[in-house]
């Protein structure tokens, strides 16, 4: 697998936010990702830059264009150095909120890509990595 | 400060989100319809997001405040315009929008919120028929 190109951002505010959106969506038009897959990546996007901030008290955003063989994909990394999440599994669970929210940003935008990938160590921070692959 | 304008229009207030949202103005949105409704008497509230490119849980939350909100100041709310894309993503990601009614676009949503006017003042009158 290589990378073909990729970026880096900060996240800290609810702009923050709205750029992760617009960047992602760029980049998943430019790769020729559908509407739907384009507005699931977008939306994951959306959850997880939120959960940066809400969780993490803010971190990095890495975006990176993937190829594989023959396939393409779109690469999201979120990354914060914030308290970390004691118990990941759930914390994936539909309806486990700890901020009054839907509780549905992780495991919702779990369902919307290929890969899903979380590392957490309390104390240290929280690394979440999706991967949407082109059909 | 930046805000998404509330036109009133009769009973009725209607807004267009146009712009991609970042949540504090969510939030300012959610409190503005309430004030506005408290303050024209709305019976009824209009959401177009036939703009929107994206909704995702926090924008699904806002919408179903609005709604309980809103009823809970006698008003209805109809969300209108979603698109196809939009409305697959948010059932994959878990929104269901319960207790929120849409329609396809804003001329059935004004449809539906009229004849909602139209069934409560007939249940308030005197000659109230059943049908």
């Amino acid at each position: 697998m290589n990378i073909k190109k990729g970026e880096t951002m900060p996240i800290l505010t609810s702009d923050d936010v709205v750029r992760v959106r617009q960047k992602v969506r760029s980049w998943a038009i430019e790769m020729g990702f559908n509407l739907i897959d384009q507005t699931k990546l977008v939306t994951a996007a959306s959850e997880l830059a939120r959960n940066t901030i809400d969780h993490g008290g803010g971190g990095e955003f890495r975006l990176e264009a993937l190829n594989e063989g023959n396939r393409s994909g779109l690469r999201l990394t979120f990354e914060d150095h914030g308290p970390g999440i004691e118990d990941v599994e759930l914390a994936l669970k539909d309806g486990y909120t700890t901020t009054g929210g839907l509780g549905l940003g992780l495991g919702g935008s779990k369902r919307l890509v290929n890969e899903f990938d979380i590392l957490s160590r309390p104390g240290e921070g929280t690394r979440v990595t999706v991967t949407r692959w082109k059909p | 400060m930046e805000r998404i304008p509330i036109l009133k229009m009769g009973h009725f207030l209607l807004v267009t989100i146009q712009v991609d949202m970042h949540d504090r103005l969510a939030m300012t949105l959610q409190d503005d319809l309430t004030n506005q409704i408290v303050k024209t008497g709305a019976r009824g509230v209009l959401i177009d997001i036939s703009s929107l490119e994206v909704v995702d849980s926090f924008i699904g939350r806002m919408l179903g405040n609005i709604a309980a909100m809103s009823r809970i100041l006698d008003a209805e709310t109809v969300v209108v315009g979603m698109k196809p894309a939009v409305a697959i993503t948010l059932v994959e990601l878990g929104v269901s929008l319960k207790g929120v009614r849409t329609a396809l676009n804003v001329e059935k949503g004004m449809e539906l919120l009229q004849e909602s006017l139209r069934l409560q003042a007939g249940e308030s009158g005197d000659e109230h028929q059943e049908g």
